[in-house]
This record gives structure tokens, C-alpha cells and sequence, in this order.
């Protein structure tokens, strides 16, 4: 024996009586929700009619493209990115006026949050969702858009905001989720600079930096490391969240499988597979980030 | 001129060595309804090296984080280097620029470079290029010992090695004077000595300081003066021989007791 051998094995922990039983059990409900299906419920699956939703082939150009499903969740995507991309803008400011001195910038940021924290995230939609479309949108110009301009008719524009032609459609989902996700990123920011230590507020004002010159140097640097992993988090909820701006027209993955849904009548196909699409894409993403921020764990040290 | 003129700790020659860079008078300081600093009245001159003691929660730290503002004073007046300093005053962080603070926990920037937590405050502060400030900055870490490593990252260095760099990050500024927030009372045992090694130095050098401590040797070896405070007031100002000595209160002969104690 010598501090050199390899370590003698510790005990392992074995699959016991109980996992059995409990195994046992959920094989035993799968195989009576099939036979539910298959033998009470008497209906005629058919999933080819639903799969051809998500790709097609093309009988003009001779290839695959994308059917109303896979374009849906691209919407989706697209709405979750920008939608985050904004909220992080919203959150930032709203959490940072969350902590400053200035009464008003407290007060305005603090009636955010609980407005939006209080009602119903669907309600909300419906009252911002009116308000910007039939008000702020003419105002800005955005309904008198031009959609066959090339600044819009092109593989790029149509890459990041999808169809010009439902650009202004696609805006109002994506301004009402931002707003409404920049609430709960305004939490996050506002945790993240009070993790901060009072001690590096107080190195940086002991050497005589500014304000603004402590927060930028010091205290965001290392916030936005504490951030990083729960803003992750937000933006696979808010592509779950997505789903709700269906109500209001936007042609996301959740409004579209309602519309393959209504014409085929695949009524459980199409939302087991919208379902297992929105899964493969909110794991996928929880999955990268699991490992992005292993890897910033490993290098921070 | 001789060589320690050219050393970068070397605190440049004052005119008046007794005008006082430090006037406290009247000072009074409330947390809530509790009374932390009661009528302090006292002065550090240029040069002078003040050591700061009593029990814990009797005021010590509180009083000089007073004076470059980290804490705000109801009453009374602090004067820095002839400048009134007042509680939400503008241009405060001038006067913190004079001003340089070590603080028991070290404080440093943990996602900077160690060169980086130096270099920030003249970067931003005087303007300086970052080849200039860079090159000050290894000139002082070479003074406390530590230059080989200003490419390494707080967590990396000992509790004695960051506290030695705190330092230097406070000399970066060229302050007037340096004020020590208990700065070896988070350190193991084995760490201590490098960090007073340095404030010593730092003294011989002519630094103005003002240190809360309890390390008497320290004390007796560079302290002109001893404050000793209890119960948010200064009860007692001797030279540090006859303080430790000759204590003249009860108050005071009561703390160095338990001091000596163990």
C-alpha cells in the first residue's frame, strides 16, 4: 500500500427493488395510454399529412423547402432573438434605474416591473398589442412601409425579420414579448449589480473614479458575468412565451400549427409535433448554454 | 539628490511640514439612532504617521472613511489639505484622488489584471496613456514586491499578496496621504509581516499615514502618534511608547490588557 496505488473503488450506488417497481409502473401507463388510443378512442393517425408541414418538395424549383411549420418556427426564432435582444436593452436601463439616486428614474423603472409582473402576460399582449398597432405605428411611419423597396426585398432582410410583407406583423410580436420579458430582465440586472460587493463601490470611489466611470469599469464587467447564465434562461422562456403572440395574428410556429391543425383536422399530430419542435429547439439552446457557460466557468479560473 | 528621491513611494518634499493636511473638529456621525463617531476633534500634519486603535465597533473605521467620504457625517468639520470635505459634495472625487484608502478586505478588481486594477484609476482619473500608466504601475509593484505578477488575476495571489497590491493600486493615484483600514487583520499569520514590511516603507519614505490597526510593533516602530478610541469617542492621544506604556485611562488599560492577553 502506497499513496501511489490507484484509489480502491468507493461503494456504487445499484438500481434497486423500488426503481424497478416505479420503471414498471410508467412502462405500465404508456402502454395503457396506447391502448387507450388505439382501441377506445378509434382514431386514424396519420402523420405523413402532418410531417409534409414541415418540408416540402418542391415540384417548380426540384428541392426541398421549408412548409408552414419549420417557417413558423423560424418566426419563432427570429421573434425569441429580437424579442431578447431589446429586453436585454430594456432590462439593462430599467434595472440600472432600478438602483440609482434619481426618485423619478426609481419610481418609472419600479412601475414597470409591477405593472407587467401583475397582469396576466395574455392581457397584456392584447391591450399593448391594440395600442401600438392602431397608435404608434402610423405615428412612426412603420404601417406606410414600402414593402417591395429592395431595402426590404432582400435575402438578408428576409434572413433576420423574415417576409417583408409581414414585417409590421412581425414588430408588434416582437415589441409587445420584449416588453413584456424586459420586466423580468430587469430583475435579473438589477440581482446581477446588487451581487456586486459594496466593497468594489467602494475601491473604485476610493481611487476617485466617477459614477458612471465605477459602473462601466467595475460593477457591469462583473454583473453581466452573474447575468449571463439566467438571461440565457429568459430567452428559452421567451421563446416558450412566444407561443401567446399567436393571439394577435403573428404567424409564429404556435398560429400556423392552429391553421395545419384546422385544415388537415391532424388535431393531435400536429401538436405533438409542434410540441416535440418546440422542445428540440428550447433544449437545444439549454444544452449550448450548459456548455458555454461550463467553459466560462473553467476559464474564469 | 539622493537615490531614495528617485523611489516612486518617495512623497514629494513638502514646504510647511507642520501645516496639517487632515483637520477633523466637532465631528459627529449617526447610524440610525446609534452614534458611532461623537465630537471628534484632531489633526494629521504632512508627514506625520497616526496610528488608530481601540475595540471593535468603537468607531475606528468608521472615522477615516469619513474623511474621503465613503461614509457621509451629519456634523462637524473635515478639512483635507485646507479643503472642506461635505457630505453630497460635488468634486468629491478630486479630494479622493489625494486620498488613498486600504481596506481590510483588499477590494480588489477581481475581473482586472493585477497591472490593470493600477492602471485604471490614472487611466481614468488623470488621463494618463496606458503605456504611462503601466510603466508607474510596475515601478510600485516592483516596490512592494510583487511586480512578477502584474499579468496574474486577484484570485490567483495570497491574501498578503493582494493586500500588497491594494497598496499600490492607492499609491497609483499619488495620493497625499494613505489611510489603512485594519489592513492585516484579514491575513493569515505568515502574510502579515510582508504587508507591514511595505507600510513601513512606505513611512520611511515620508508618507502622511493614517492607519486603524492593532499591530503594535508597527505601531511603535513608525506610529508618531496613537489615537485610541472607545464608544464613539477619542479617549486618549499619546506618543506610542507611553500609550503602550503608560496607558493614562482605565478605558485604555482595559483594551491593551485583553490585547496582551493572549
Amino acid at each position: 500500500m502506497d499513496r501511489n496505488s490507484p484509489p480502491p473503488p468507493l461503494p456504487r450506488r445499484r438500481v434497486t427493488l423500488v426503481d424497478l417497481v416505479l420503471i414498471g409502473l410508467v412502462i405500465g401507463m404508456i402502454v395503457y395510454a396506447v391502448y387507450r388510443v388505439n382501441d377506445v378512442l378509434v382514431y386514424h393517425w396519420n402523420w405523413e399529412r402532418v410531417l409534409s408541414f414541415i418540408i416540402r418538395f418542391d415540384e417548380e424549383s426540384g428541392r426541398w423547402v421549408a412548409n408552414l411549420l419549420l417557417q413558423g418556427m423560424f418566426t419563432t426564432l427570429r421573434l425569441a432573438v429580437w424579442a431578447t435582444i431589446l429586453a436585454t436593452i430594456i432590462g439593462v436601463i430599467m434595472g440600472y434605474w432600478r438602483r440609482c439616486n434619481n426618485l423619478t428614474l426609481r419610481i418609472i423603472s419600479r412601475t414597470y416591473v409591477e405593472l407587467i409582473r401583475n397582469i396576466p402576460p395574455i392581457v397584456f399582449i392584447f391591450i399593448f398589442y391594440f395600442f401600438i398597432s392602431s397608435q404608434i405605428f402610423p405615428l412612426i411611419g412603420l404601417s406606410s412601409l414600402r414593402y417591395d423597396s429592395p431595402y426590404m426585398d432582400n435575402d438578408l432582410f428576409r434572413f433576420m425579420f423574415g417576409n417583408p410583407r409581414l414585417f409590421e406583423n412581425f414588430i408588434a410580436g416582437m415589441i409587445c414579448l420584449a416588453v413584456f420579458e424586459g420586466a423580468y430582465i430587469t430583475e435579473i440586472v438589477r440581482a446581477g449589480i446588487q451581487s456586486i460587493g459594496k466593497g468594489q463601490w467602494e475601491a473604485g470611489r476610493a481611487i476617485g473614479l466617477s459614477h458612471f466611470n465605477i459602473l462601466r469599469d467595475i460593477i457591469l464587467p462583473q454583473a453581466i458575468r452573474k447575468i449571463l447564465p439566467p438571461l440565457a434562461g429568459q430567452f428559452i422562456t421567451l421563446i416558450k412565451d412566444s407561443a401567446m403572440v399567436s393571439l394577435i395574428s403573428i404567424q409564429e410556429l404556435t398560429f400556423l400549427a392552429n391553421e395545419v391543425a384546422a385544415t388537415t383536422t391532424k388535431v393531435f399530430e400536429t401538436w405533438i409535433l409542434v410540441g416535440a419542435m418546440y422542445f428540440v429547439l428550447c433544449y437545444f439552446f439549454a444544452y449550448v448554454f450548459a456548455k458555454l457557460e461550463q467553459r466560462g466557468a473553467r476559464a474564469n479560473r | 539628490m539622493n537615490d531614495k528621491t528617485a523611489s516612486p513611494l518617495k512623497v514629494p518634499e513638502t514646504k510647511a511640514k507642520d501645516k496639517p493636511i487632515v483637520e477633523v473638529s466637532g465631528l459627529c456621525k449617526w447610524f440610525g439612532d446609534f452614534c458611532a463617531l461623537f465630537d471628534i476633534n484632531f489633526s494629521v500634519n504632512f508627514g506625520e504617521k497616526v496610528v488608530i486603535c481601540g475595540p471593535s465597533g468603537s468607531g475606528k473605521s468608521t472615522l477615516i472613511r469619513c474623511l474621503n467620504q465613503l461614509e457621509e457625517h451629519q456634523l462637524g468639520t473635515i478639512r483635507i489639505d485646507g479643503r472642506e470635505v461635505k457630505p453630497g459634495m460635488k468634486g468629491i472625487e478630486e479630494i479622493r484622488r489625494d486620498v488613498g484608502m486600504v481596506f481590510q478586505s483588499f477590494n480588489l478588481f477581481p475581473h482586472l489584471s493585477i497591472l490593470d486594477n493600477l492602471t485604471i484609476g490614472p487611466i481614468r482619473n488623470r488621463g494618463m496613456s496606458k503605456s504611462e500608466a503601466s510603466e508607474m504601475a510596475m515601478e510600485l509593484l516592483d516596490r512592494v514586491h510583487i511586480s512578477e505578477q502584474a499579468n496574474k488575476y486577484p484570485m490567483q495571489l495570497s491574501g498578503g499578496q493582494q493586500q500588497r497590491v491594494a497598496i499600490a493600486r492607492a499609491l497609483c493615484m499619488k495620493p497625499k496621504i494613505m489611510l489603512f483600514d485594519e489592513p492585516t487583520s484579514a491575513l493569515d499569520p505568515e502574510m502579515i509581516s510582508g504587508v507591514l514590511d511595505v507600510m513601513v516603507e512606505l513611512a520611511e519614505d515620508g508618507m502622511t499615514m493614517l492607519c486603524v490597526t492593532h499591530e503594535m510593533g508597527f505601531a511603535r516602530q513608525v506610529g508618531d502618534r496613537v489615537i485610541f478610541m472607545d464608544d464613539a469617542e477619542i479617549v486618549e492621544t499619546a506618543d506610542p511608547e507611553s500609550f503602550f506604556n503608560n496607558p493614562e485611562t482605565e478605558r485604555a488599560k482595559l483594551f491593551l490588557s485583553q490585547l496582551l492577553s493572549h
